[in-house]
């Protein structure tokens, strides 16, 4: 019973950091139909750059969790220009082209950005500095630190605050009328290439937040973390139905718990056969069932209706 | 009377398909100004191209004693030209009140900063959109349904509603493409009612339609196009006797 607990705690944290990732992916998709590889990078500059604030804040002696504040500070602007390049440089001359030629620019502006983060801050793993509380909680036999419990609230928030923002505000009608259809919405006075703009943003803001959540859950940051962090993330955009945003998030938290869940049973399912690095194939066989029974995701209906 | 749209030899072709043809035209302020023509004339690409949904070929327009900026839609609807859609194109999973509340977008101005705080200005603007929106709804006379689902309301609704979303815009011409189409002979009667209102509240109205007794009932002037060329333009008493128009209409046995 303590292992399922402790399972399901830890997948709660990895699943909210999913969330707010695959938020990204979900939303740029919706607008534009566009599979943004280049996200997962986002993430890992939002934590290199946060990283780099950290460690000479904490070396100048202030407080851990103000460092960390201090360097999220930075990594979120950072990153929200980062977006905005992306969109407006690689994305934008190709808003006309047939749908393939984005994809394989998206996995270009991937494989720069990682050479460039390598280039910077070389290939070593960074260690990410213990400053935030590590206070263990126990909870029914498991155990739960501050620091996972403050992912938890934080990306909730996040979350909370872009479904207000998409649902109950100017700029979010104009963010749905533009995915439902830009010409119409252009019609309407809604410059469609500045919501564009405005999703990337919003979705680098969100990535460089769960980059600094990633680095300090796992004590590690380097220049490819990225890639399989964007990979699961955009498995839980698909899992939840892209293109919808409460999909991303239930996405995210589902693909977080079954991973955890995974690792935590997989050895003594396998008799020990297979370890919890096998853990990544619970999560994509979890994508390939629900893919077979709802092609179009757990909450996808919108979006076939569309298709 | 001011002059508030003049074309100037619009031309638009598709492959070898001219569909307009040196299309010239004038649009006073305040009058109902009908744009008619058998199937495949070149009605709606006119509206399409003034509305920056196609590049011109050729030619050009002022608006308003500017020239006109067709290069992408939102310029034409920050300059004042709203429109409907001949196949109703709403945003089919937003309510009804969402729709009419995106066509507030150019009277309103709350930005990112605003959605992040949501300051005293954001939230008296947010709720004059939405008193503005449910106005208009009122006015087209689909209030019941404001929280529906766009894509749920009958057909006649939703014809309403993009008339509404159209008004929401506060536009100085209002293009309606065959806003009749479908519609019974209570609903168009009601529409035509409308659309006398709006005229009488000093609005331009530029007209596609089919119906042949509204568009003669209803506007000051008329023009005709055939093959994507303008063949006559004048009161509908003229145009009616015009003996190429005849000709386009009822084909040459008549002339």
């Amino acid at each position: 019973m303590d292992t399922f607990l402790q399972q399901i705690f830890n997948g709660l944290t990895l699943g909210s950091i999913y969330a707010l990732v695959a938020l990204g992916y979900t939303m740029v998709y919706g607008i534009m139909g566009l599979v943004n590889f280049a996200h997962g990078e986002v993430v890992m500059i939002g934590a290199l750059t946060a990283l780099a604030v950290i460690k000479p804040l904490a070396a100048a002696g202030l407080p851990g969790p103000l460092a960390v504040l201090g360097g999220i500070a930075v990594a979120i602007p950072v990153a929200m220009l980062l977006g905005f390049c992306i969109e407006r440089i690689a994305y934008r001359p190709l808003r006309n082209a047939p749908r393939l030629a984005p994809l394989i620019t998206a996995i270009g502006v991937s494989i720069v950005l990682q050479q460039l983060a390598m280039i910077i801050w070389g290939r070593n793993y960074h260690s990410f500095p213990p400053l935030m509380p590590a206070t263990v909680r126990e909870f029914g036999g498991a155990q739960i630190t501050d620091l996972q419990i403050i992912i938890v609230i934080v990306a909730g928030a996040m979350m909370v605050g872009l479904l207000l923002l998409v649902n109950v505000t100017r700029l979010g009608r104009a963010m749905r009328a533009t995915a439902e259809n830009p010409q119409i919405a252009g019609l309407m006075g809604v410059d469609a290439n500045r919501i564009i703009s405005l999703t990337f943003v919003i979705g680098s803001a969100l990535a460089a937040v769960a980059g600094v959540m990633v680095a300090a859950n796992y004590g590690i940051a380097h220049y490819n973390m990225g890639f399989i962090l964007g990979l699961k993330a955009f498995t839980a955009a698909v899992l939840g139905g892209i293109g919808n945003l409460a999909g991303a998030m239930l996405g995210g938290i589902l693909l977080g718990i079954i991973e955890s869940l995974g690792a935590g049973y997989i050895g003594d399912l396998t008799g020990g056969f297979m370890g919890s690095d096998y853990q990544d194939v619970f999560a994509f066989f979890v994508l390939i069932v629900v893919l077979i029974f709802r092609p179009s995701g757990l909450m996808g209906e919108k979006v076939s209706e569309r298709a | 009377m001011n002059v508030l749209l003049e074309a100037v030899g619009i031309n638009k072709s598709f492959g070898g398909v001219q569909a307009l043809r040196d299309v010239s035209l004038t649009i006073r302020q305040g009058e109902i100004y009908g744009l008619i023509g058998p199937n495949g004339a070149g009605k709606t690409t006119f509206f399409n191209v003034l509305t920056g949904l196609y590049a011109a070929d050729g030619g050009g327009f002022s608006f308003d004693g500017q020239p006109l900026d067709i290069a992408a839609p939102h310029l034409v609807a920050a300059a004042g030209i709203a429109r409907t859609f001949q196949n109703i194109r709403l945003f089919a999973n937003m309510t009804a009140l969402e729709n009419v509340m995106v066509g507030r977008h150019l009277k309103s101005r709350a930005g990112v900063i605003g959605a992040v705080l949501k300051n005293a200005g954001t939230r008296s603007e947010e709720a004059a959109i939405e008193r503005r929106a449910v106005e208009l709804l009122h006015y087209v006379g689909i209030a019941d349904h404001a929280n529906a689902l766009a894509r749920h309301l009958s057909y006649g609704d939703q014809r309403r509603l993009e008339i509404a979303r159209a008004l929401a815009m506060e536009p100085k011409l209002l293009a309606l493409d065959e806003p009749a189409a479908g519609m019974n002979a209570t609903e168009t009667g009601a529409l035509r009612l409308l659309i006398e209102g709006l005229k009488n509240d000093g609005l331009t109205v530029l007209l596609i339609e089919h119906d042949v007794k509204l568009v003669m009932g209803l506007c000051d002037r008329v023009v005709v196009l055939d093959y994507g060329e303008k063949i006559a333009e004048d009161v509908p008493e003229k145009v009616r006797r015009d003996p190429k128009v005849i000709e386009a209409y009822l084909g040459g046995a008549v002339a």
